[in-house]
């Protein structure tokens, strides 16, 4: 099912949507796959499943040159099945030469199937993609981030996923002209395990804060956090938290940063009273700038840090607060 | 209900050491020993099995040493364990490693159902679950993190998905990822341990597997993608500029202003 790549043509983005809301994740890998596309003088298609397709215009302008659209209430839940059924058919028919999707959860569970219908390979979770003496080069970090594999695939399609805030979103721009074709989505598909439930949140998206102040063990109680809260009050931030306070059950899983919680990149991540372990760090160092508040100086998150204060945060940031008051009513 | 555990044997993360000039990872520097995340695989086939009876098996592809982990998963509840192992499989990646894995579980034949880890802590892919369940042609729910109800026919699960919380129900034959927030793994009695020592462990190879798939499919020929250059990245510390003492919160805030215009 998989075939050899001088069959092959084309770089395809399998854009994702929630509840017919597009995913930025397809944003970025649309920036991506533009330039990707343009190493590789190929063009750049959208694969765009979803139960309302009127806002696909908007992938032209963020860098596709086609979109296929395939339109059904069948796309309206995460049931990876009837999704599945449709992608395979799709590059059966258009047999791109490479074929990427977001590293959501969704995306996680639904490119496997996808790539084991199509006896392709996949690498998850791709950190950098390029084109290296005319070949594709797939880089992900393995080893919980300790080391970083260079992946090639030797049949086709060529898929990845791509970690979510890993690229930066394509500028929109429209003024881009691309084409748009509608196609006819397999409705007669075996569905999944059955959707009894579904109950959206009022996440807290960490992962899209600008700012994240977090704490970790050096808090006392979990009442502390409220400490935190006012914080990110006074900047606009997001509170965010290490595991233990999470296995404490002092914060809702949603607030974790860290290897097995949320990867996070904001402008500012304010860390107090966190030690920086491997496992927490994995989920912040690629934040663009880390403040730590620490008592101990020897804290190994002063090592990942631009700026700290070696102090006790409950003097620290009360202190903070206030004088972040200040600034704000001058 | 027969449940089925894939499981990995893994180096221990915490300790295993990186060769940075030859780009090697130095697996004997560090004990092995079972996937975390596969323990919370397995504490769910067993107490699935607790309440609705039933068989656990545990199946694992590695070299012969891996015996050891899979006595570990029989101490800790498993009924019966199976080695996959053989030159052959070496040098599989994840689609290889799935098929190997499905085709075990195709010789096993009897089965209702089928939980995984989220991941190992070594390959990091996530993905050898969802394959296994595409080759086996059944369905899964990846990522699940509470389980609801256990019945004969059917278990309820969540999982979160497109930011909401999904309620699905999986009936026999299905599969299911777990993360580590759905149970706290039990540690083994020395009693278990004991039995599990003395347990038998089946063993399977190429050939005896070979049966119910394509040969070509197995190992380093079976395998799409190949890894071509290992990094290990210098961990890329920061010039971190320290305040201390009575003025130091005054004295960042200012730097801050005039690295880059106050927070």
């Amino acid at each position: 099912m998989a075939y050899d790549v001088d069959d092959a043509q084309g770089i395809w983005i399998y854009c994702e949507q929630e509840k017919g809301k597009i995913h930025p994740v397809s944003y970025e890998i649309l920036n991506k796959g533009r330039e990707l596309a343009e190493a590789l003088d190929t063009e750049l298609v959208a694969l765009y499943l979803t139960p309302k397709g009127e806002d696909a215009d908007e992938l032209v302008y963020r860098g596709a040159d086609k979109v296929y659209v395939l339109e059904s209430d069948i796309f309206d839940s995460p049931d990876e099945i009837p999704f599945k059924e449709n992608i395979v058919h799709m590059v059966k028919e258009g047999k791109p030469e490479i074929l990427l999707m977001g590293a959501t959860n969704f995306g996680r569970s639904l490119a496997p199937r996808v790539a084991a219908a199509l006896e392709t390979g996949l690498t998850a979770d791709c950190t950098g993609l390029k084109i290296k003496a005319g070949e594709f080069v797939q880089i992900r970090p393995a080893f919980t981030g300790n080391i970083l594999a260079h992946i090639s695939t030797d049949r086709c399609p060529k898929m990845s996923t791509v970690r979510y805030k890993e690229f930066e979103e394509s500028e929109r721009d429209e003024t881009r002209e691309g084409e748009i074709i509608s196609k006819e989505p397999l409705h007669r598909v075996e569905k999944g395990p059955k959707i009894l439930e579904e109950i959206s949140e009022d996440k807290v998206k960490i992962q899209e804060a600008d700012i994240v102040v977090a704490g970790g063990r050096g808090l006392q109680e979990s009442n502390d956090l409220e400490m935190l809260e006012k914080v990110c009050a006074e900047i606009g931030g997001k509170l965010g938290a290490s595991r233990p306070l999470v296995d404490e059950g002092w914060i809702d899983k949603e607030h974790q940063v860290g290897y097995s919680g949320n990867r996070v990149k904001p402008r500012l991540y304010i860390a107090c009273g966190i030690s920086g372990a491997p496992q927490h760090l994995a989920g912040m160092k690629e934040s663009e700038k880390i403040i730590a508040i620490n008592s101990d100086p020897s804290a190994p998150i002063f090592e990942h840090a631009d700026y700290g204060i070696v102090g006790d945060i409950y003097e620290v940031i009360p202190e903070l607060i206030e004088k972040l008051k200040e600034i704000k009513n001058l | 209900m027969e449940i089925i555990v894939p499981l990995k044997e893994v180096p221990d993360i915490e300790k295993v050491r990186f060769d940075r000039e030859k780009g090697r990872i130095d697996r004997s520097s560090a004990e092995s020993g079972p996937n975390p995340f596969d323990l919370n695989a397995l504490e769910e086939a067993v107490r699935m099995k607790e309440e609705v009876g039933g068989k656990v098996t545990v199946v694992s592809m590695g070299p012969e040493r891996a015996e050891k982990t899979l006595r570990d998963a029989l101490a800790r509840g498993a009924d019966e364990a199976v080695l996959l192992t053989d030159k052959g499989f070496s040098g599989s990646d994840t689609w290889a490693t799935s098929y190997t894995l499905a085709m075990a579980i195709k010789k096993i034949g009897d089965y209702d159902l089928i939980f995984c880890g989220e991941k190992t802590v070594d390959g990091d892919t996530g993905q050898v679950g969802p394959e296994i369940a595409e080759i086996l042609d059944i369905p899964h729910v990846a990522y699940v993190n509470e389980v609801i109800e256990r019945h004969e026919e059917k278990i309820v699960v969540k999982n979160k998905m497109w930011g909401m919380t999904c309620t699905r129900e999986l009936k026999p034959k299905g599969l299911m990822t777990v993360t580590k927030d759905v149970n706290e793994p039990r540690l083994p009695s020395l009693k278990d341990k004991l039995r599990a020592k003395k347990a038998e462990i089946v063993k399977w190879d190429l050939e005896e597997l070979s049966k119910y798939g394509q040969g070509e499919n197995f190992g380093l020929k079976g395998s799409p993608t190949s890894v071509v250059n290992i990094e290990v990245p210098k961990e890329k510390g920061r010039e971190c500029l320290k305040f201390q003492g009575p003025d130091a919160v005054e004295e960042m805030l200012e730097k801050l202003e005039s690295d880059m215009g106050g927070i």
